[in-house]
């Protein structure tokens, strides 16, 4: 098909800004909410329809960090990818570049060692801390708990410095590779892992004291953001909303993935629905996530932390200035990178959002021939206008903070 | 000594003091707030930051003043005006302490000595809602609209709980002027309890009466919990989200002019005005030099160990003011003077940190919840209150 400029790109850009149909009645306003706004958390932005302070439409409209990642995997060798998907979401980038790893070695079947594995946990849970812990501070800063905000940024300051510590990079970590993870775990990492993880079921409980004990954050997210389950399922709602629902739906339990299956921990569920029980299952999963640290931490095998795949990972830098085999392969690998069966895989993995998916199809080159990610965030965004139906705009804000988006997330 | 030049002269001081205060209000709260929130504050500007409202002040003034178009032009730009008026207006009739006498002056520590002076300020405090309303509608725009709304329905509610729980110690100390309300409240019961309204009158009703009176103070002055005109998760910034530079520094300074204002009242019907804590006779009057000999002393200690390199110089200088003032303190003449003035201030600082540290620690009421909370909840606690108080006092 031709390429169609549009005739005026001026109008068509300002018809596409102005705010959408006048008011349905004259009792009503319509309120442009973003894209920039204080408690969208990014670049988000909502068309909604007031009577007095009551909603009666919200319109999300998404795009605006449309950043076209998965048309660019298209263009980028199975390695170089995994830096890629760093980028879709900034706070569980771990997730991502698991979820990814473990698509494109279910295409090339190799067995990752188990060093490895366990590694990947550690990392994935420390990542799930992260970004809970982002969006506590964040939740509570909406709903004026603004001192909230500067605790939990104090653990993931910790956070990030393991982070840091493993992979590097404070954020862009792109630690886990296709065949294993970039890097051994350093020296010393269990006296830095252990010193965090021993303290932080402490600040967890320091932060439902703040606000578990106070009436004002009971009656603030107590019955508010209510969205009936079959609505939740039909949009394709994932995570902590349907755990919050009473639907102990975690990938971790019912499709386990690296290992999962050999630690001890609960998919924590509540049954009230709302934006509280949502705070609730989150808070629990912190201290579940801490119990798999410690567990992960307690058990690490030996072993190398790389497969035995000379086709797909990098060889050791010793190796490739002395061995001849190896010198080939590294210049394969990074000149026109490793090659993988053609097929179509799916797989998923919970993401501290939800569940995170890529379907992956190879058509046997050294490049993905189409990546689609089936994103949390993307989900969850579709409950928004059942959600904020008939409530008011302060509990929209509280809502919006209970369904955890990224809009890089959303978007891609 | 002329009438009229002695109230100019008393009217610029007071003014002086007054926005001086003001200023570093703000950056008392951006310091106590910082150091709940595990930061340091303001640091840059002198030392600890102590020249950071000038800056600010400096930054506002010299800001680009706009005006944007679609705005009601008149409604607009006096809004700010009338919300800064009624801030400062009732400060005229606050006493920061007893008469006082220099050479052949003598003169209250007021600008008016009103006989309703409780009356005045409930009014004038009243009106401080038309610069918020006003600034909303005018802005034209609908985040401004609804701050607007919400402010107006707030003050208005709030109001009502404030003034029973005013009515209260002036049914207990039947006045209404602020001089005789403190003098009422000289003395100690048992020669220790001092005899502030709250310890007065039938035990647990007057300090009920505090807590009303607080409550609803939070809530005339838009601060946190209550703080839902600019809840600026919701509605960006509120009713001033249309102004700038100066414009918008009016608001602000209407804020804490406000929160001030009404430390002061708490102080001067609840908590004795300028009276000490406790006798003379125990040492009530050694108190402020120890505190200013503490300052001192810890000033020297950071100087010994300084965290920067600069505070190796200042902190000794600060120390060695405060170490004057504390002596100050010591001389009786200016003691006489000064003391009722130290414990005005002290009294007004601490409800002020309250303020702070509760806006460091609570979240936001809902809109509905506030008005909830205001009518089913507090007015009726204040009626009761009020109408036991008064039975108490019919039948004393």
């Amino acid at each position: 098909m031709k390429y169609q400029p549009f005739e005026d790109p001026v109008a068509t850009i300002q018809a596409l800004q102005e705010a959408p149909a006048s008011p349905s009645s004259p009792r009503r306003m319509t309120l442009n909410m973003g894209p920039q706004h204080p408690s969208t958390h990014g670049v988000l932005r909502i068309v909604i329809e007031l009577e007095g302070e009551t909603i009666t439409e919200a319109t999300p409209d998404i795009g605006f960090l449309h950043t076209g990642i998965e048309k660019q995997c298209e263009f980028t060798n199975w390695h170089q990818t995994t830096t890629l998907t760093d980028r879709v979401d900034y706070l569980s980038n771990i997730g991502n570049n698991l979820v990814y790893a473990l698509t494109v070695e279910k295409l090339l079947q190799i067995e990752i060692p188990e060093r490895a594995q366990w590694l990947r946990v550690l990392m994935a849970e420390i990542d799930r801390l992260n970004s809970h812990l982002v969006w506590l501070g964040t939740h509570a800063l909406d709903i004026g708990a603004m001192s909230m905000f500067f605790y939990c940024f104090r653990e993931r300051e910790d956070i990030l410095r393991l982070k840091e510590m493993f992979s590097g990079q404070r954020m862009m970590t792109s630690y886990i590779r296709v065949g294993g993870v970039a890097l051994d775990a350093p020296r010393g990492w269990e006296k830095a892992v252990g010193g965090f993880i021993r303290q932080f079921p402490s600040k967890v409980d320091e932060y439902e004291n703040l606000l578990d004990n106070n009436p004002i954050w009971k009656i603030r997210t107590q019955g508010v953001g209510h969205i009936s389950i079959e609505d939740m399922l039909d949009l394709g709602v994932t995570g902590p909303m349907l755990r919050g629902a009473g639907i102990a739906l975690d990938v971790r339990k019912t499709e386990p993935y690296s290992c999962y299956q050999k630690f001890d921990f609960t998919v924590p569920t509540r049954t009230e629905n709302d934006v509280y029980a949502r705070y609730r299952v989150r808070m629990e999963e912190m201290r579940q996530s801490a119990r798999i640290i410690t567990q992960a931490m307690e058990g690490m095998p030996g072993g190398p932390y790389v497969a035995d795949a000379p086709h797909v990972v990098l060889p050791d830098r010793e190796k490739m200035k002395t061995q001849m085999e190896s010198l080939i392969y590294h210049f394969k690998i990074v000149t026109e990178g490793p090659r993988v069966p053609a097929g179509e895989v799916y797989q998923a993995v919970e993401s501290p959002r939800g569940e995170i998916a890529y379907y992956i199809v190879s058509d046997g080159t050294s490049k993905p021939y189409r990546l689609h990610m089936r994103t949390p965030s993307f989900g969850n965004l579709q409950a928004l206008p059942v959600m904020l139906r008939n409530t008011l705009i302060a509990d929209s804000i509280a809502a919006l903070g209970s369904m955890d988006f990224v809009l890089g997330d959303t978007d891609r | 000594m002329n009438f009229l030049l002695l109230t100019v002269i008393k009217a610029a001081l007071v003014a002086f003091i007054l926005l001086t205060a003001l200023a570093y209000v703000q950056w008392l709260e951006r310091k106590v707030l910082a150091h709940i929130q595990l930061r340091v504050g303001p640091r840059r500007v002198g030392p600890h930051g102590l020249l950071q409202p000038l800056a600010d002040v400096v930054k506002l003034i010299t800001k680009e003043d706009m005006i944007p178009s679609h705005v009601n032009k008149v409604f607009y730009l006096l809004a700010p005006f009338l919300a800064v008026m009624f801030a400062l207006i009732p400060i005229a009739v606050i006493p920061f302490g007893t008469d006082i006498t220099i050479g052949p002056i003598h003169t209250n520590m007021e600008l008016a000595d009103l006989n309703i002076g409780v009356l005045f300020i409930l009014g004038i405090t009243g009106m401080g809602v038309y610069g918020v309303a006003l600034s909303g509608w005018a802005s034209n725009n609908k985040y401004a609209l609804l701050g607007g709304l919400r402010s107006s329905a707030q003050m208005i509610s709030y109001e009502l709980p404030m003034a029973m729980a005013i009515a209260t110690p002036l049914l207990v100390l039947n006045t209404l002027s602020f001089r005789q309300l403190v003098n009422s409240q000289d003395g100690f019961i048992l020669g220790f309890i001092p005899r502030w309204t709250i310890f007065q009158g039938p035990f647990p009703f007057l300090i009920v009466a505090f807590i009303i009176f607080m409550i609803a103070a939070f809530a005339e002055t838009n601060r946190i919990p209550f703080d839902l005109p600019e809840a600026e998760n919701e509605l960006v910034a509120g009713f001033h989200t249309e102004y700038g530079s100066m414009k918008f520094a009016a608001f602000f300074m209407a804020e804490y002019c406000n929160m001030i204002t009404v430390c002061c009242v708490a102080t001067l019907l609840f908590l004795g005005g300028w009276h000490p804590i406790f006798p003379a006779e125990y040492g009530s009057r050694f108190i402020p030099s120890l505190i200013f000999v503490g300052a001192a002393a810890i000033c020297f200690m950071h100087a010994a160990n300084p965290s920067r390199r600069l505070d190796k110089f200042t902190l000794p200088v600060v120390g060695v003011v405060a170490l004057g003032i504390a002596g100050i303190f010591m001389v009786p003449i200016l003691a006489t003077a000064l003391l009722p003035i130290f414990w005005f201030s002290a009294k007004v600082i601490v409800i002020l940190f309250v303020y702070i540290w509760v806006r460091g620690t609570l979240p936001r009421f809902r809109y509905d919840q506030l008005m909830r909370f205001a009518w089913t909840f507090l007015f009726p606690i204040a009626i009761i209150n009020l109408f036991l108080v008064g039975l108490w006092v019919a039948l004393t």
